[in-house]
């Protein structure tokens, strides 16, 4: 199997503390991989990391075949949007274009293109500074395919963009990789990446804690129902009765989480009966990403 | 290595030649050009003096072949502010606007990317040399008549000569003033820091300290790229400013290259 990027022992530590430790991934070759993880676990660091923004402390990583220690050799074929778009104001959208069209050596008829592709062909002409979040946000994705990259690293692609626009960057995000791109995507939209991504990589306090292909991480899961109750103090009670019946469960934001499969929804049905409580939501559920993310990172919704 | 450095020069360029930053820049040039180059010749006979810090110039020593570019040269100074100003915004605001998180994804080779910028910063200098010697000497000689100063010596071939070595002089004079700019840039990472901090030491700090301590002024480096403008004065010589100068910048530009290229990119 073909790497677009795999690391080894990836580490990066401050006075502070770990920012990343010890990150062990693989991404393959013309894949979507979600890259996820709470605020502050790390994300943006590793893929500094990667871009050779900043130098590691440890561990080591190679892209398209190339180690990291070494940016110049795989960096031409890799575009990439970290933290939010970064323009100058006073200049026009085509023209933040151009200055890194001219950096890279890239033809500039491609920043036409470009425009035209991420929908913002009518407004290249205008300044930066007058732009939309979302229109700045399309902007930066244009910049990242510049290159026309084999690898195209994406923190929070869409942030600030209507629902229309999630759908365009989708529908380009899988374009690009049917062609043989691999995206390496982060975003907090987890249902998004459940929607493309094949493989995932997520993080914790600077550790993985998962890195693999995103139906692997699903058949780890339990599948799992949701449960309220008229009376918010009989939720403890029904936490009480699943864990005496051996299910795992856990309130969170107000809603009983019960593992187990949906046929014990009917006895749990009747368990909570028979203890006088009134059930107002039973709910079974199918592992997704989001509930995954959660279980997994200890993050509250 | 030739051609990464060219294309870096290029996306520069296409920064610097935005007309707000450009004519902006080229206006405040003509202003003080055309304010000393006036005040020269139209205060020749105030006892109060006509030169900078109340120095009197008279009309036989604006008759020499340097007359022509008396004015250009007191002028070094400010034009050293403006390209100080210009230089440290530029460079200041990749960290600020988080720009240079792009750049060097597109231009990983930290020392070109530097190089190229300060190659196209250097252009901009040269436009800002030329645009002051055209606006102070044209005023210069427009004057002239009006005031009986004889312009007969000033394009001879001493004159040119005199108008080559201020172009040079005020040229080396701004490049070294832009340079510290840019490496304020490097090191506060900030615009207003940066401007700041340069032109409250080179306009107040200096003239504090000098004015105390009149025997520090031939080690302060500010005083030392002005000095480089007017090719040397009475207490300064063309030599010693010129050395100091190339100690301080060089110095200057070896402590930012090495952070530039060191340090983490992480705004």
């Amino acid at each position: 199997m073909q790497l677009a990027i795999s690391v080894s022992d990836l580490s990066k530590k401050y006075e502070s503390g770990f920012a990343v430790s010890h990150a062990n991934f693989q991404v393959p070759a013309g894949t979507i991989c979600g890259f996820v993880g709470p605020n502050g676990a790390g994300k943006t660091t590793t893929i500094r990391m990667l871009l050779g923004l900043i130098s590691p402390t440890g561990g080591s990583g190679e892209i398209l075949g190339q180690s990291i220690q070494d940016p110049e050799k795989y960096l031409p074929l890799v575009g990439a949007m970290i933290e939010g778009p970064a323009f100058y104001p006073a200049l026009s959208g085509s023209e933040n274009l151009k200055v890194l069209a001219s950096l890279g050596g890239f033809p500039m008829e491609r920043v036409d293109q470009l425009l035209e592709q991420v929908g913002l062909a009518e407004r290249g002409k205008s300044k930066y500074k007058t732009y939309s979040l979302g229109m700045k946000q399309r902007l930066g994705i244009a910049a990242a395919l510049l290159p026309n990259p084999k690898l195209l690293i994406l923190d929070e692609p869409t942030n600030g963009l209507d629902p229309e626009g999630i759908q365009e960057i989708r529908q380009l995000l899988r374009g690009l990789a049917e062609n043989g791109t691999t995206v390496f995507v982060s975003s907090h939209l987890l249902s998004e990446l459940e929607l493309i991504s094949e493989y995932l990589v997520m993080l914790r306090k600077g550790e993985v804690v998962f890195a693999g292909a995103i139906q692997d991480l699903f058949d780890q899961q339990q599948p799992f129902m949701l449960v309220n109750t008229l009376d918010e103090k009989d939720l403890e009670k029904i936490i009480q009765i699943a864990e005496a019946a051996g299910h795992e469960a856990h309130i969170r934001a107000g809603v009983a989480h019960i593992k187990g499969p949906a046929e014990w929804a009917g006895t749990l049905n009747k368990l909570a009966f028979e203890s006088g409580i009134v059930l107002t939501q039973l709910s079974p559920q199918m592992p997704n990403l989001e509930e995954t993310f959660f279980e997994m990172t200890g993050e509250q919704k | 290595m030739i051609t990464s450095i060219a294309r870096i020069f290029a996306a520069e360029w296409r920064k610097l030649r935005r007309p707000t930053l450009l004519l902006g820049t080229l206006g405040a040039v003509a202003f003080f050009s055309i304010l000393v180059s006036s005040l020269l010749f139209l205060m020749i006979d105030s006892p109060n003096g006509n030169g900078d810090r109340g120095i009197r110039i008279t009309r036989e020593m604006l008759s020499l072949p340097s007359g022509a570019t008396q004015s250009f040269s007191s002028i070094g100074n400010l034009l050293g502010i403006i390209a100080l100003c210009v230089f440290a915004a530029q460079t200041a605001q990749e960290y600020s606007l988080g720009t240079l998180r792009n750049l060097l994804v597109r231009e990983p080779g930290r020392i070109r990317l530097l190089v190229g910028k300060l190659a196209s910063m250097k252009v901009f200098a040269i436009i800002m040399t030329l645009v002051s010697a055209v606006i102070s000497i044209g005023i210069s000689y427009a004057l002239a008549g009006g005031k009986n100063v004889s312009t007969e010596l000033w394009f001879n071939g001493d004159g040119r000569l005199e108008i080559a070595k201020t172009l040079l002089n005020v040229f080396i004079s701004i490049l070294g003033f832009g340079i510290i700019g840019m490496v304020l840039g490097i090191l506060l990472r900030s615009p207003i820091s940066s401007i700041s901090l340069g032109v409250l030491w080179l306009l107040i700090v200096e003239n504090i300290v000098g004015a105390v301590k009149a025997s520090t002024l031939q080690w302060l480096p500010g005083n030392q790229l002005g000095t480089i403008a007017t090719g040397g004065s009475d207490t300064i010589t063309y030599t010693h400013a010129l050395s100091l100068s190339a100690i301080y910048v060089g110095v200057a530009l070896i402590i930012a290259t090495v952070l530039f290229t060191k340090r983490d990119v992480a705004n």
